[in-house]
């Protein structure tokens, strides 16, 4: 009992943030929307017996990612997002596209509603940092390995990007200029 | 009594719906990566339901895995935003139309 009512509070809360994220145009809005997002899915792998990934999500998502992101919002000092004047036929596109997913989410539910349920054990120890250390550790050894030299290319690529060198590449191709806008 | 699998899988359907939804309908780059986080995480909730009902540690593996995915995706992706923001004073996506026909 007590366990469905915090589903649906979390749930509830995760979903009005994702849409106040869309639909909010101030950027900075749309990131403190994510953020709840974030904390209620880290509540949620907490009712589902996850405290691991639950603590992963607080310090990678909302801790790590999150501030990344609004540094970058405030450092560039964005306006508001314009509404969509020129291309108007997205407004179809997305609409179309969203009507589509959620048709499948519906399905997928009473799929899952009809199909026998697997034998469930409330008192498992999966997902405990024991288990998922002594799993990546072991079986999983090959692509932890290969996650650390992805995020070594991608700190090799961040600081390759963001370099300021003499003459932007950019404006040499495409022969336009910032102050021409 | 715990909401079963269909419950999890039903509200990891909606927000990655609302992900994509948001990347169609969102100008701004950087709304744009955000969306796509929220999908990332659509996809990492319906691993740890799995993860939970099948009483299988992979699903949590990947989540970690999927995590580590989007903080490489948000160190190279804010580059980009910021090296393009150099370029163009704009972080709309309508302005990065150099390669276009």
């Amino acid at each position: 009992m007590i366990s469905t009512v915090l589903f649906f509070l979390f749930a509830g809360v995760a979903i009005s943030c994702g849409v106040s994220m869309v639909v909010h145009r101030n950027p900075l809005y749309s990131a403190v929307s994510l953020i709840g997002v974030f904390v209620a899915l880290a509540c949620l792998y907490v009712t589902l017996a996850a405290p691991f990934i639950a603590v992963t999500q607080i310090l990678v998502y909302a801790g790590a990612i999150m501030v990344l992101v609004i540094f970058v919002i405030m450092l560039l000092n964005l306006d508001e997002d314009k509404p969509l004047d020129r291309l108007r036929y997205l407004y179809f596109v997305g609409g179309g596209l969203g009507v589509a997913l959620l048709a499948q989410t519906f399905f997928i539910y009473y799929a899952v509603l009809k199909t026998p349920k697997p034998d469930f054990d409330a008192s498992t120890t999966v997902g405990n940092t024991m288990s998922i250390g002594t799993a990546m550790y072991t079986e999983y050894l090959l692509p932890v390995e290969i996650v650390g030299v992805m995020l070594l290319m991608a700190i090799i690529g961040a600081v390759m990007l963001v370099r300021k060198s003499e003459q932007s590449r950019l404006d040499a191709v495409s022969g336009q200029n910032v102050e021409e806008k | 009594m715990q909401p079963g699998l269909e419950s999890y899988l039903a509200l990891s359907g909606i927000l990655f719906t609302i992900g994509a939804v948001g990347v169609v309908y969102k100008r701004n780059a950087i709304g744009m990566f955000m969306c796509i986080e929220l999908m990332l995480n659509a996809v990492n909730l319906t691993f740890v339901a799995f993860s939970r009902f099948y009483a299988d540690v992979s699903g949590q593996l990947f989540v970690f895995m999927v995590m580590s995915v989007a903080a490489a995706e948000a160190a190279v992706g804010l580059g980009i935003i910021i090296a393009f923001f150099r370029n163009r004073i704009s972080v709309d996506v309508d302005d990065a139309s150099i390669l276009k026909f």
